[in-house]
């Protein structure tokens, strides 16, 4: 199957169920709210090494928050709606909470809901004041710029994290070029993240490693360098450089929607062959296939 | 489908008519709602004594006419909405826990009082004890918005322990006395002694107040949180400036004779 000049592999990215919850940061500029939703999105590439998966999602005009301030909402995906609380109140707290000017919202309605300002109120040390809205409840924590303001709870819905492109390039600035132009155009789509640097990784990994201790390793199949000492190579002979970006989304639909995108710019911009990564489809509840989507 | 009540006889008392209210008269045929008692003076009465009564198309209940001597007028409702075209008498909404209640005219006094949630809004002026606790107790309102654009009495939110108290004009005196929690917001000036005796809570003026000698000023600054509430009265058709959300405001501490968890934010640029 042919997009433009670029084969699309037949075969289907493999995504799982997670926890989603969105955050909304605002601050007196959109540089102060933009500085703490890249400090909590920090380290939150995959929940295999940092617990939680976490992006921003969009900027957000003044006219479209909570205060009418510049903002930014974040996404932030775990494996379950516990995980995305604990997440929440260690990256609002160091993160946002420190910040300058900023102030967090719930970007979020669900049934089911985490308590985040909560539990950070504690470090009002009893001068923190609630404050209830609207049906909302709200925390002031007194801080050094004056007060930090911080919704009580934050809603969790179900989610879907793991949805993945693979774009194999002729060269690396070839397939560099492909990768930038399918997360530029990914990130158009409202409700998803791309968690890794800039939205592309290099190390995709398979489940497991000849070492113990290690559940996940190099994607050797997908190494160029490797293709020569590998069974089973997934390697063209013409390729020399394979970028995967990882997609999580609100729900199948967004990641569904950003996939879409991303191969027909990947294609758009000469990559080779674009595939997806998964594991035979026994982990995910998730089978994206890649023909659905050219069709 | 609701009720249309339009006052026909002008009581010569006060006329104590809680079963004015969505809880009561929901689906009620008029002849039915006509028939419900009502306490004027000291005699008892019907509705139907004093008020036409017709079905009509709106899912609400409308109340028309010259009110001011009709007391209880929603007192304890929970659900439904409430249109009252004039001006309404004491105790309005009182105890309620639900609902809307819109006066297109002025209130009297004890609009409010102890109310739990809900909405009521007030186009014209209120009296006294706007969302207070009743003589003798312990918690006055415990949630819900009371929105007056007009003027405001003496004893706004007296013992108040939660909910939003607004009001679009001048109020009078001891605003927020014994206040435990909650909001009061004047777009006007406030009158002297305002929070008397507050352990926790925030009385806000837009057009000036004079702190009691036991609280103590601590900055002035931006709150985060008011810009929330001030852009939610603007929804709801208080005329709110774009100054006053972007404003600085002078914080004060107190009341120190209590917890000193208070706050008064007299607004300054």
């Amino acid at each position: 199957m042919k997009l433009q000049k670029t084969k699309i592999v037949d075969t289907f990215a493999e995504a799982f169920g997670m926890s989603a919850a969105r955050v909304v940061i605002t601050a007196d500029s959109a540089k102060w709210a933009l500085a703490a939703a890249r400090s909590m999105t920090g380290f939150a590439t995959s929940v295999i090494g940092c617990k939680c998966e976490a992006g921003i999602e969009r900027e957000l005009p003044a006219e479209a928050t909570p205060d009418r301030r510049p903002g930014f909402s974040v996404l932030l995906f775990a494996m379950d709606a516990e995980g995305v609380g604990k997440r929440l109140v260690e990256r609002i707290g160091q993160c946002v909470m420190t910040c300058p000017t900023t102030s967090c919202f719930n970007g979020l309605e669900a049934e089911k809901r985490v308590s985040v300002g909560g539990k950070l109120r504690f470090f009002g040390d009893g001068y923190q004041i609630a404050k209830r809205l609207d049906g909302r409840r709200y925390w002031r924590v007194p801080v050094m710029d004056g007060e930090f303001l911080v919704a009580d709870r934050f809603g969790v819905q179900p989610a879907v994290g793991g949805g993945n492109l693979l774009i194999l390039g002729r060269d690396r600035p070839g397939a560099l070029a492909a990768a930038e132009a399918a997360a530029a155009a990914m990130r158009e789509v409202p409700g998803v993240i791309l968690p890794f640097p800039d939205g592309v990784v290099r190390s995709g990994s398979k489940v497991g490693s000849r070492y113990k201790t290690l559940i996940a390793s190099t994607n050797d199949a997908y190494c160029p360098s490797l293709r020569g000492a590998v069974a089973e190579s997934q390697v063209p002979e013409d390729v020399a450089c394979v970028l995967e970006i990882v997609i999580d989304g609100l729900d199948l639909k967004a990641v569904e929607s950003a996939m879409r995108r991303g191969l027909e710019a990947a294609a758009g911009a000469g990559a080779a062959q674009v595939s997806a990564g998964n594991y035979g489809g026994s982990l995910g509840q998730f089978h994206i296939k890649l023909k659905d989507l050219v069709e | 489908m609701g009720l249309k009540l339009t006052l026909r006889n002008q009581p010569e008392v006060p006329l104590e008519a809680e079963a004015i209210s969505p809880d009561r008269l929901d689906g009620m045929e008029p002849a039915e709602a006509g028939a419900l008692a009502v306490q004027h003076g000291n005699q008892k009465a019907t509705l139907g004594d004093f008020f036409r009564i017709e079905a009509h198309d709106a899912d609400e209940l409308r109340v028309e006419g010259d009110l001011s001597r009709v007391k209880l007028l929603g007192a304890g409702m929970s659900r439904g909405r409430v249109v009252i075209q004039g001006d309404v008498g004491l105790h309005l909404g009182a105890v309620m826990s639900g609902g809307e209640i819109l006066v297109e005219g002025r209130a009297g006094d004890w609009v409010g009082p102890e109310m739990r949630g809900g909405r009521i809004i007030v186009k014209g002026d209120a009296g006294h004890a706007v969302g207070s606790a009743y003589r003798g107790s312990q918690i006055g309102m415990r949630g819900g918005e009371i929105i007056v654009h007009g003027r405001a009495g003496n004893e706004v939110g007296n013992t108040m322990r939660n909910g939003l108290i607004a009001i679009g004009g001048d109020c009078g005196d001891f605003a927020g006395v014994n206040m435990l929690a909650g909001t009061i917001v004047v777009l006007g000036a406030l009158g002297i002694r305002s929070g008397a005796g507050m352990k926790r809570g925030s009385i806000v003026a837009m057009g000036g107040a004079e702190p009691l000698p036991t609280f103590s000023r601590a900055c002035r600054y931006q709150p985060s949180y008011l810009r929330l509430y001030l852009l939610h009265l603007r929804r709801l058709g208080l005329p709110v400036e774009d100054g006053q959300i972007d404003g600085l405001y002078d914080r004060w501490c107190g009341d120190s004779i209590e917890l000193n968890r208070g706050e008064l934010l007299v607004r300054q640029g």
